[in-house]
């Protein structure tokens, strides 16, 4: 686990640790072995919890894991919060399963061509919505989001309000990405697409393109004057973003086989990735993941135990809890376990001489 | 080295800067003066392309620079420090220097010239693995002035280098921009404090309420009664 052991006090904000992340000690002996036994454990979950709920939890805590570390590239580490991100989850979507029941093209690359469209959508929108900062690049990324959402409901070419159902396919299932016996390889194949989102993130992260990022997340201007080209910047980390949240979208559409506009393109899901890295820790590798763990058995527990009242208690719940993070753990729940372990605490014994 | 004629900067119908001309010559030390909010950074920010200008021309070494992307005119030799330091608050003093040499020519010296600038610098270079905001304030204007020197420019436009700071450190500051200049990079500054602007520059430049009132060597200025008529009013 990265963690920072910058000589800085104590978090004083809510981005504190996200922005204390940059410097990366190398892992010590205890956070590999923690590592190795989360890696065994992920393996062997599937066979141990044999029937098809817990595994289906599993599945959507990776899918959604994916995704909140896909906007956490664009929020988190370069500072543009996108509340229209379910728009390249429905291109990605809509892109393979498209592909596959008109054409019969393998998902997978459907799944390329979802993944081009969505980073040359990023890019489109990205042009004049950069000019905007702060809320109003937020508020203009959630209105092209609905918009995006009505063309499709209305576009006939693409199924219109009634969607893509995809064609049963039996035979060849790796190669037509449809598992009909067991969800293990949807299992598989979304720790494997959640692997990828942290990957590309670590990567960035410790890379030129994360210092870049993060300057212009700090002090555009700043970054502006001394010469970082930042609608550059800003593009490639929105279309970084866009490809890994059609990724998302193409793993969705072959998990449940049908696509409609209401299902693949709602601002709920744009809202709720962004709920998951907020409560997680934005600006981090692993306050995402952690953000998607929680909520999602949560989400599914509540779901399943209130949810058949009529009253949306599930909902309540949900927003009780945010609200409790935001007044107690405004940094996230990476707060927490940076409390928990132990290569915190010595963290913290250092920077009591600034706080 | 640069030369604006007759800028004229606005912000959206509002304009703020008016028939502005100024020049600053290889190797000199010029000051721009004025009170607040009379548009001494806005015609920084025009200089340096954070902002358009509306009318008139700026050029640096006879080429045109006026409405070019910054990331074009920092490559150009010209390096602006903003006021207020702006520092890269959660990054370490290295990768705020390291950013500073962004532009390709720069980067290739990246090593060469961060010792450098830490030679200019002792404290930073003692410092040089700690978060830039835990840094004190004059500490943090030797780290945006370093952050400037890290793009090896030819003209150093340095926006309040003394704001907020305690006497000596600015004397400190003071020295520090001397010596930067001696190394024959030249240096256009915005200062408040006439006495201190002037004492330290070749020539100053008095801008009123977006207009260019004054202009001329230090002793003709302070003799000058349009001086404290700016400065006190009556």
């Amino acid at each position: 686990m990265a963690m920072s052991q910058t000589p800085a006090g104590a978090p004083d904000s809510a981005l504190e640790a996200a922005r204390a992340e940059p410097l990366h000690p190398p892992m010590t002996g205890r956070q590999k072995i923690l590592g190795v036994v989360a890696a065994v454990a992920l393996v062997a979950y599937p066979f141990v919890f044999n029937a098809p709920f817990p595994q289906h939890v599993m599945i959507m805590i990776f899918l959604y894991g994916t995704m909140a570390q896909s906007w956490n590239i664009m929020a988190g580490y370069c500072g543009q919060i996108s509340l229209g991100h379910a728009m390249f989850f429905g291109i990605g979507a809509y892109s393979s399963a498209f592909l596959f029941a008109t054409y019969q093209i393998s998902p997978w690359l459907g799944m390329l061509v979802g993944m081009i469209l969505a980073m040359a959508a990023a890019a489109v929108v990205g042009l004049p919505t950069f000019r905007l900062r702060g809320h109003y690049f937020a508020i203009a990324t959630l209105v092209i989001g609905e918009s995006v959402q009505i063309v499709v409901q209305r576009w006939d070419f693409i199924g219109a309000a009634s969607g893509i159902w995809l064609p049963i396919v039996r035979e060849n299932q790796w190669a037509n990405f449809q598992f009909h016996d067991s969800k293990i390889p949807y299992y598989f194949i979304a720790l494997g697409f959640l692997a990828v989102a942290c990957l590309a993130v670590r990567h960035m992260e410790r890379s030129r393109l994360g210092f870049y990022f993060r300057a212009i997340r700090e002090e555009p201007e700043a970054a502006r004057s001394l010469g970082i080209n930042i609608t550059l910047y800003k593009s490639l980390a929105f279309m970084l973003s866009a490809a890994l949240m059609a990724m998302a979208g193409t793993f969705y559409a072959q998990y449940v086989l049908v696509v409609d506009p209401e299902v693949v393109f709602p601002l709920t899901l744009s809202i709720l990735v962004l709920l998951m890295a907020v409560m997680g820790g934005v600006g981090t590798l692993w306050g995402p993941l952690l953000g998607a763990a929680v909520l999602i058995p949560l989400s599914e527990t509540t779901r399943i135990l209130l949810g058949g009242t009529g009253g949306a208690v599930d909902l309540m719940i949900y927003g009780a809890l945010i609200v409790m993070i935001c007044l107690f753990k405004p940094e996230g729940l990476i707060g927490l376990v940076r409390h928990w372990l132990p290569s915190h605490a010595v963290k913290k014994e250092a920077g009591h001489g600034d706080a | 080295m640069l030369r604006i004629t007759d800028l004229e900067v606005s912000y959206g119908d509002f304009q703020v800067i008016w028939g502005v001309s100024l020049e600053v010559g290889a190797g000199e030390v010029v000051s721009l003066m004025g009170p607040n909010g009379c548009g001494k950074s806005t015609i920084f920010n025009t200089i340096s392309g954070l902002l358009k200008s509306k009318a008139g021309t700026i050029e640096l070494d006879g080429q045109r620079i006026d409405n070019l992307p910054s990331h074009e005119i920092v490559g150009l030799g010209l390096a602006h420090v903003l006021e207020r330091r702006r520092v890269f608050p959660y990054l370490s003093v290295r990768q705020n220097l390291w950013l500073g040499a962004y532009n390709p020519k720069a980067k290739a010296h990246r090593d060469e010239t961060i010792e450098q600038v830490f030679d200019r610098f002792p404290r930073l270079r003692e410092r040089q693995d700690q978060l830039a905001h835990t840094l004190s304030g004059g500490e943090q204007q030797m780290l945006a002035l370093g952050r400037g020197l890290m793009s090896r420019p030819r003209l150093l436009l340095i926006d309040e280098p003394f704001l907020g700071l305690a006497p000596g450190v600015a004397k400190e500051m003071m020295d520090m921009i001397a010596s930067v200049n001696a190394t024959g990079v030249a240096v256009l500054f915005i200062e408040q404090n006439v006495q201190v602007a002037l004492s330290m520059s070749n020539r100053g430049y008095i801008l009123e309420s977006g207009r260019m009132v004054l202009t001329g060597k230090p002793e003709e200025l302070l003799n000058s009664g349009e001086v404290k008529r700016i400065f006190l009013g009556g």
